[in-house]
């Protein structure tokens, strides 16, 4: 049987706007991904906790607050603490390109702006998992 | 972690990394899990398993959360398993259930699991029988299945819960909705959730008029049974129950939160009916003792073994039909098939001897059925 991907969409932070997660959510759906959607205000240590209870291939985080370079290197930073090594995680959201470099080399695997093709984020996730079927 | 890291001793240990991996093993049904299912065997069998069920917008996820809360306050460590729909057309599907409970996800002592029904009916999804045996060994004294929101026949749930909560709310419908058959007969306990709104007193009287009139004209129930074997137990002098509202901490209270009595009809008793406000929390832990009342009569009159042998039972023969089915669909058993329609639409041979013939080579080579 092929493997379905799992994906957990989250929200960290404390920005309450989701609209843009909830595309996404909606596009990796139809997609034929299984999408668990945590719901806003989450702190990286409840969405790491969700992403292993949920074994997810891929977290997939956004954020609009400006808070991202704290909050994402954080959430690799405990996945990497959990020895977590095989979820795919990508952020996006509203993100000066500046700061991208510096959010790839905190292992983020992408970051997909606003305006991003969602097309884009599916071919991405399906080229790059790190659990092979 | 690579899926062969998985092993009995890490579920049991409560590394929640091996056993959401053991899940999504189960899940697209991968033999590897069987060696770690064995191995966990040996340990299961003590967890309350207790359903949730409901139609959609019932409130059952936010109940969830806030049973989870309160028996968290009872020191008792719990998971659950979330049911939500896969499209039928793309087989992908939104988890949403977990948003309701994100509060308990640094909580050591709880374990929450979304599950795509993932093309199967019923109300749960293919996996949930053997990630409910994986939960209940590694160790939850708890383990709560949320079902899909259910129309009125998706009752799968009666077949793995001990306990099954059905969760209504006012403003779906009249009254004639609670008078059909099928999901509506198989609570163990009734809550009416949402009760803060209008109409819940409504739907609390026409649950309880469903059950009475069941009762009265002598039908088939579920809790029947139950009640009969608790009045034997009680003794033959009748003796009231308890009025120490003592919330299930003893089987006098246990007794005594079971049932409510049929009014006019002081033998007759039918189950509770619960009402609650999921969102504040309000009669939650009314609902918790009522769950928790239903399993010590279970466990008391004996029933909890034999509905979970009867259950059992029930999925034995349903795995077994499985098997069958996987044989079938192997290449060889298509050829056969094949061969058998053809002779069946020739008129060589017809429809009931090609049947005979199939459960013959199937019996007979023990896999799959090969031309004879």
């Amino acid at each position: 049987m092929e493997r379905t991907i799992r994906v957990l969409v989250a929200k960290p932070g404390l920005d309450g706007h989701d609209r843009g997660a909830k595309v996404i959510a909606r596009a990796l759906r139809d997609a034929g991904m299984e999408v668990i959607y945590t719901g806003l205000r989450q702190t990286p240590e409840q969405i790491v906790s969700a992403a292993v209870q949920e074994d997810v291939d891929v977290v997939a985080m956004s954020i609009l607050s400006g808070a991202h370079n704290h909050l994402f290197p954080r959430v690799t930073e405990l996945l990497k603490e959990k020895g977590v090594d095989d979820m795919l995680v990508i952020g996006g959201g509203v993100i000066p390109d500046d700061d991208i470099p510096g959010l790839k080399a905190a292992g983020i695997a992408a970051v997909f702006t606003p305006g991003s093709p969602t097309g884009d984020i599916i071919e991405f996730i399906k080229k790059n998992l790190k659990r092979k079927a | 972690m690579d899926d062969s890291a998985v092993s009995a001793e890490r579920v049991r240990a409560g590394d929640a990394r091996a056993t959401a991996r053991l899940i999504s093993m189960i899940e697209r049904e991968d033999p590897s899990r069987l060696a770690v299912l064995k191995a966990l065997h040996a340990y299961g069998g003590k967890a309350h398993v207790v359903g949730i069920t409901g139609p959609p917008g019932a409130g059952k996820s936010t109940l969830t959360d806030k049973l989870v809360g309160d028996l968290r306050g009872r020191g008792r460590r719990v998971a659950v398993i979330a049911v939500d729909p896969s499209s039928p057309f793309t087989g992908g599907a939104i988890l949403g259930d977990r948003i309701r409970m994100q509060r308990h996800a640094t909580d050591d002592g709880v374990y929450i699991r979304s599950l795509a029904t993932r093309g199967h009916l019923g109300g749960l999804s293919r996996a949930a029988g053997e990630a409910v045996r994986v939960l209940d060994a590694a160790g939850y004294d708890d383990v709560i299945i949320e079902t899909v929101g259910v129309g009125q026949s998706e009752v799968d749930i009666v077949r793995i819960a001990d306990t099954v909560v059905l969760v209504s709310v006012p403003g779906l419908g009249d009254d004639i909705q609670a008078i059909k058959a099928g999901v509506m007969e198989i609570g163990d306990v009734f809550c009416v959730n949402k009760a803060d709104k209008d109409g819940a007193e409504r739907v609390v009287r026409e649950i309880r008029a469903m059950l009475e009139t069941a009762v009265l004209n002598g039908a088939a129930t579920r809790f029947t049974p139950l009640f009969e074997a608790r009045s034997a137990l009680r003794g033959a002098d009748g003796a009231a129950p308890s009025a120490t509202p003592n919330l299930g901490s003893t089987e006098q209270g246990a007794f005594h939160h079971i049932a409510a009595q049929v009014p006019g009809h002081p033998n007759l008793e039918i189950p509770p009916v619960v009402t609650t406000v999921a969102e504040t929390g309000e009669g939650i832990a009314r609902l918790v003792d009522e769950i928790k009342a239903h399993e010590a009569a279970l466990a008391a009159t004996g029933f909890l073994r034999s509905r979970r042998e009867a259950n059992l039972a029930w999925e034995l023969g349903r795995g077994a039909a499985q098997r069958v089915l996987s044989e079938l669909e192997r290449d060889e058993s298509r050829e056969a098939l094949t061969e058998l329609a053809r002779s069946v639409l020739d008129r060589d041979i017809d429809y009931y001897d090609a049947l005979d013939a199939l459960e013959d080579a199937m019996t007979r080579t023990r896999r799959a059925v090969t031309t004879a």
